[in-house]
């Protein structure tokens, strides 16, 4: 199991600081694994516009700060994901959208994807829904910036702290040899 | 010492006013949008932020590379008077900036093509090709400055065109005015000429691989560039200002048109943007310069 517990590790007072700047510009890097895209221009253009609270998508890991996973992660796109989320500089926030990336969603009993994101990289935030409005996904990020305000959203140092754990989680289904369903290879 | 200190807080004010038109062009692009938009300091939160990342340099040819295109661009903005201040004496000489400007260009392609990603290649490719289309048509406005007064300083050019709106540049030259405005709208990188950063296409080119400082880093030296950009713009056709907040007033007004502008077109390839670059700016410079020619020198 996990050996630190997020209040461990919360930032001190010259990071909260930068905290402050940090939450007020969020760049984002959308994965779009799922249906969870369709409803994120919406939250961009000018019904719901995102940009007010200085978020702003980006279009390379690079330059992003979070990372939306929006909607069901396949065994093929979790590498992807795991690549994307290790190229990002730090500080970084994970943004599960979505119930899929919580419980696995309406494919909890499929073979081809995995049920719960928290095992393999750090989600700082999830949102339910199937899908999510665009008032959700706004009030979601509030409350992620809120977190980021008061340094406890820390996953990037979890994930540093727990490396062994969340890798040994990510080879079990990354190196899986064995067929799901238990037929002849 | 005190012209030290004067270069030191001309190039932070230098970047502090470029994130300043920056933010209000994000706010008047967002309200164009029929958004709320960004609060106008939104550019300053973000170079904070930039700078409070960790960053990944690849080489030290990155770390060279982006540090010489900001300081390229800085010291373009040195030679930049604003109602007559200049950090150390000089006349605001325009083939220095003129030189100096594309150092930053250079440094930026430098430095991000030692990432070795093949998108920033395409980008830095492709910003190169589109400044040759828009500094061959500024080039020619300088040329026919040069036929028309025979000097090349920016402060006598600023003399030239005191006392009132019919002798600004804007009025007495119209064909130039236009030629440097579609070329400006080049240099600025504005919607037409926005091929280099690409976002859709070429996951913003140049800044592909930049992370935290670096892109910090890039993001001051674009603030640079507006400021001396729209400053020379200001200086040449505008009439300069007889004082600071005139200045200010009229470079924010100028990349305020800019961004509206950029709102109404969509993006040009980019030997379509070099082409037409040529083909509209060129051909009006080219008439500016055989007019002032004819005129001769005042």
């Amino acid at each position: 199991m996990l050996k630190i517990s997020r209040e461990e590790i919360i930032d001190g007072k010259f990071e909260r600081v930068l905290n402050f700047f940090r939450s007020r510009s969020l760049w984002m890097l959308y994965y779009c694994t799922g249906c969870g895209a369709v409803e994120l221009p919406p939250t961009m253009t000018s019904r719901f516009d995102m940009e007010r609270f200085g978020i702003s998508p980006m279009a390379t890991p690079r330059q992003a700060d979070i990372l939306l996973v929006t909607g069901y992660v396949s065994v093929k796109t979790l590498k992807r994901i795991v690549y994307s989320y290790e190229q990002m500089p730090e500080p970084k926030w994970v943004v599960g959208f979505g119930s899929c990336p919580v419980n696995g969603g309406i494919y909890w009993n499929s073979y081809a994807t995995i049920n719960q994101l928290d095992k393999y990289i750090p989600v700082d935030i999830s949102i339910p829904g199937c899908m999510p409005r665009p008032q959700a996904v706004i009030d979601g990020l509030l409350s992620l910036m809120d977190s980021i305000k008061k340094g406890e959203a820390v996953g990037y140092k979890k994930y540093q702290m727990n490396n062994e754990w969340y890798k040994k989680n990510q080879r079990e289904i990354l190196e899986r040899t064995k067929p799901v369903l238990g037929g002849k290879k | 010492m005190m012209e030290v200190l004067n270069v030191i807080g001309y190039s932070f004010f230098a970047m502090a006013a470029g994130l300043l038109y920056m933010g209000i062009g994000r706010k008047v692009a967002a309200r164009l949008h029929r958004r709320y938009g960004p609060p106008v300091w939104q550019c300053y939160i973000d170079v904070v932020k930039c700078f409070s990342r960790k960053s990944i340099s690849h080489n030290f040819i990155m770390d060279l590379g982006s540090m010489m295109g900001l300081s390229g661009l800085l010291g373009a903005a040195m030679f930049i008077p604003i109602a007559g201040f200049l950090p150390f004496p000089s006349q605001g000489p325009i083939i220095v900036i003129l030189y100096l400007m594309p150092i930053g260009y250079l440094g930026m392609a430098m430095g991000v093509s030692a990432s070795g990603n093949p998108l920033t290649a395409i980008g830095i490719g492709r910003a190169l090709t589109l400044m040759i289309g828009y500094e061959v048509p500024f080039a020619t406005i300088v040329l026919s400055f040069i036929a028309a007064y025979s000097s090349t300083s920016l402060v006598s050019l600023q003399a030239a065109q005191a006392g009132g709106f019919a002798n600004w540049h804007m009025a007495t030259m119209p064909f130039g005015f236009v030629a440097a405005l579609i070329a400006l709208m080049g240099m600025l990188g504005k919607k037409p000429f926005d091929t280099m950063i690409a976002p859709s296409e070429i996951a913003s080119g140049p800044m592909v691989e930049l992370s935290g400082k670096f892109l910090g880093l890039a993001f001051l030296q674009h603030a640079t560039a507006i400021f001396v950009e729209t400053g020379l713009f200001v200086l040449l056709f505008l009439g300069g200002g007889s004082n600071f907040l005139e200045f200010i007033a009229k470079q924010a007004a100028v990349y305020i048109v800019m961004s509206s502008l950029s709102e109404l077109w969509a993006r040009y390839r980019v030997e379509q943007a070099t082409k037409f670059l040529w083909i509209s700016a060129g051909s009006l410079a080219l008439v500016q310069l055989v007019i002032n020619m004819i005129i001769g020198r005042k």
